[in-house]
């Protein structure tokens, strides 16, 4: 059991790790294509030599970010298939279709395009070579529209029926897979926060070449642009986040409780802005959930159905089985414990149909499979030990929750305040503090990056034990290795990894140096 | 030097030349992307060659020969065999 958990935390750990490294790379893709996009349909209009050289000086460290993250992302898949081989199967068609598609046309839109983007300026005319940067910027969102259906999926699954016959699950519904309001939000939030991240990046660039007073008008004009996508994806990064709470509130009501380190709800529930939490409380006991805390009331209750006198669960209530119906009314559905046995019952039926199938008993397994699906939604609570293993870790999601959500209004401000001196410059200009300012936004840049990877940390970690919501948890779908095997590549990853954001963070910086010391307002190549 | 159609069109070339030589020219005039070629090829081989093959075999591939096989492996995984 101890070797099982092991392998378990072992593996999460790695995906973790990959995955994390992996979005460090391919925000700054998603956000930085739309500006480069942007900044040249600028110079398409207006013909000035200006905007290409900042469209170029842009591209270059796109191209970088680009070439460096490119296929980070493959490591992921390997692993599925070696230390989640059972999740693998059980999930295989409806996994491998969009990840498909993103393999076939996203990527290979992507490659395509950008070749011609780096190397065609000189090869194909102007109008065309537009139409190739918008096209990689929007390959690069459908590569991630195809990646987070799949990541949908795994927290809302559906468009799919269990086969008995092969323990697979079957799609029945590509419509339903990725339209889903957990796939819709969760891409929207997701390629928005890049838009916000990357318009922060230049905004910090540019405080750094202003700190240096070099190519201050490449600057103003960057910053125009940057500023610009930032707040534009700032403020509909916020609009979606809504959507999210109110997707997670109905789908995922347990990652939504643990967000809030909520562990008995309410009607008109409040909405903690800051808190600590008590780090000894237990659900189900009479311990305070919080050491201090400011809270907005009302303010969960909105958050989560739009109505401020709705009821909202909380830890101790969903594993009770209280939820709430359409009118917010707080109303009783089935408990864990529930769940729990409804789960046995399908393991048992699942081995009557084997043994039918095996007779040849076609009445039986009829019967039996219409059973099973009918009730599939409770199959991953037969592995649980208690209900309690079904809390993910509570003080984990509710800091990285809190955290991303107070980074995210800092960024409003801090994207408000770069548009409004791009507009008023003499006001940055003239001012004394102006250094502070430019200081300011180099160390948004990594904040960001850590407000991004908070948003996965919420996403997957207020969703555990899952590995598919409600169908199958991590003991299960991991692969029978040893723990050490794990440990190995765990590591092996941990330098490769760490080798590939050195360099990209070298050369991204070399590049930013050398170019800001050559004449950004004409076209050096 | 703004864009422009600098250099003539070869409109009597086929399109796969016309592919070909973006693809040549653009990776011959190639400044910092022939360092980024370098640490892209070392990071394929190290995925695809060292990673892939020596620690990320297929799991189920290495239990099972048929796709039947694998059904009853994961059914047992999952105790709902017999």
């Amino acid at each position: 059991m101890e070797e099982l958990t092991q392998v378990v935390d072992w593996s999460r750990a790695q995906f973790a790790l990959t995955a994390i490294y992996h979005w460090l790379f391919v925000p700054l893709t998603l956000g930085l294509g739309i500006i480069i996009a942007v900044m040249e349909t600028i110079y398409y209009k207006t013909k000035s030599e200006k905007w290409l050289a900042t469209t170029k000086f842009w591209m270059t460290i796109f191209g970088v970010n680009f070439a460096i993250g490119v296929a980070t992302g493959i490591i992921l898949e390997f692993e599925f298939g070696t230390n989640w081989s059972n999740y693998s199967w059980f999930v295989g068609d409806i996994f491998g279709a969009p990840l498909a598609v993103e393999g076939i046309l996203a990527f290979f839109m992507e490659s395509t395009f950008i070749a011609v983007m780096f190397f065609g300026w000189k090869k194909v005319s102007p109008k065309f070579h537009l139409a190739a940067t918008w096209l990689t910027a929007i390959g690069a969102s459908l590569s991630a529209l195809w990646i987070l259906v799949a990541n949908a999926w795994m927290q809302y699954p559906t468009g799919c029926e269990f086969n008995p016959d092969t323990m697979r699950n079957e799609m029945t519904s590509f419509a339903a897979v990725a339209l889903s309001p957990m796939a819709v939000s969760k891409f929207l939030h997701t390629v928005l926060s890049a838009w916000t991240l990357g318009g922060v990046f230049v905004c910090g660039v540019c405080g750094w070449m202003m700190l240096k007073k070099r190519n201050m008008d490449h600057c103003w004009r960057s910053l125009k642009v940057g500023a610009w996508v930032g707040v534009i994806g700032i403020v509909l990064t916020m609009a979606t986040g809504d959507t999210s709470a109110v997707t997670v509130a109905k789908y995922q009501p347990m990652k939504l409780a643990a967000m809030e380190g909520l562990y008995k709800g309410n009607h008109e529930q409040a909405i903690v802005a800051f808190g600590i939490l008590n780090p000894s409380k237990q659900a189900f006991d009479d311990q305070d959930p919080y050491l201090f805390d400011i809270s907005i009331p009302y303010g969960l209750s909105f958050l989560a159905t739009h109505d401020f006198h709705a009821f909202v669960p909380g830890i101790e209530d969903i594993i009770n089985g209280k939820s709430y119906d359409n009118e917010g009314n707080e109303v009783n559905t089935i408990s864990y414990a529930e769940r729990m046995e409804r789960g046995k019952r399908l393991q048992e039926m699942l081995s009557h149909y084997n043994a039918s199938v095996n007779s040849g008993n076609t009445l039986m397994q009829d019967s039996l499979k219409s059973a099973i699906n009918a009730d599939f939604k409770n199959f991953g609570y037969a592995y649980l030990d208690k209900p309690e293993e079904a809390i993910p870790n509570v003080p984990l999601t509710f800091y990285t929750f809190h955290f991303m959500v107070t980074v995210g209004g800092y960024l409003l401000l801090f994207l408000l305040l770069a548009l409004f001196f791009v507009y008023k410059p003499d006001v940055l200009n003239k001012a004394k503090w102006a250094r502070w300012w430019h200081i300011l936004a180099i160390i948004t840049i990594p904040l960001t990056y850590l407000c991004s990877a908070s948003g996965w940390i919420v996403a997957e970690v207020g969703r555990q034990p899952w590995t598919i919501q409600d169908l199958m948890p991590n003991k299960v779908a991991i692969s029978d290795l040893s723990a050490g095997y794990v440990q190995t590549t765990f590591w092996i990853f941990a330098v490769v990894f760490t080798a590939l954001l050195i360099a990209d963070i070298g050369i991204i910086c070399k590049q930013i140096a050398k170019k800001s010391q050559t004449n950004l307002d004409t076209v050096n190549d | 030097m703004p864009h422009e159609m600098n250099e003539p069109k070869d409109n009597h070339q086929g399109f796969w030349y016309r592919v070909f030589h973006l693809y040549y020219d653009g990776f011959r005039s190639m400044t910092v992307g022939k360092t980024l070629w370098l640490i892209i090829g070392i990071k394929l081989f190290i995925f695809f060659v060292v990673i892939k093959l020596l620690f990320f075999p297929n799991f189920l591939n290495t239990k099972c020969d048929t796709e039947a096989q694998k059904t009853e492996y994961v059914r047992h995984q999952l105790g709902v065999g017999d």
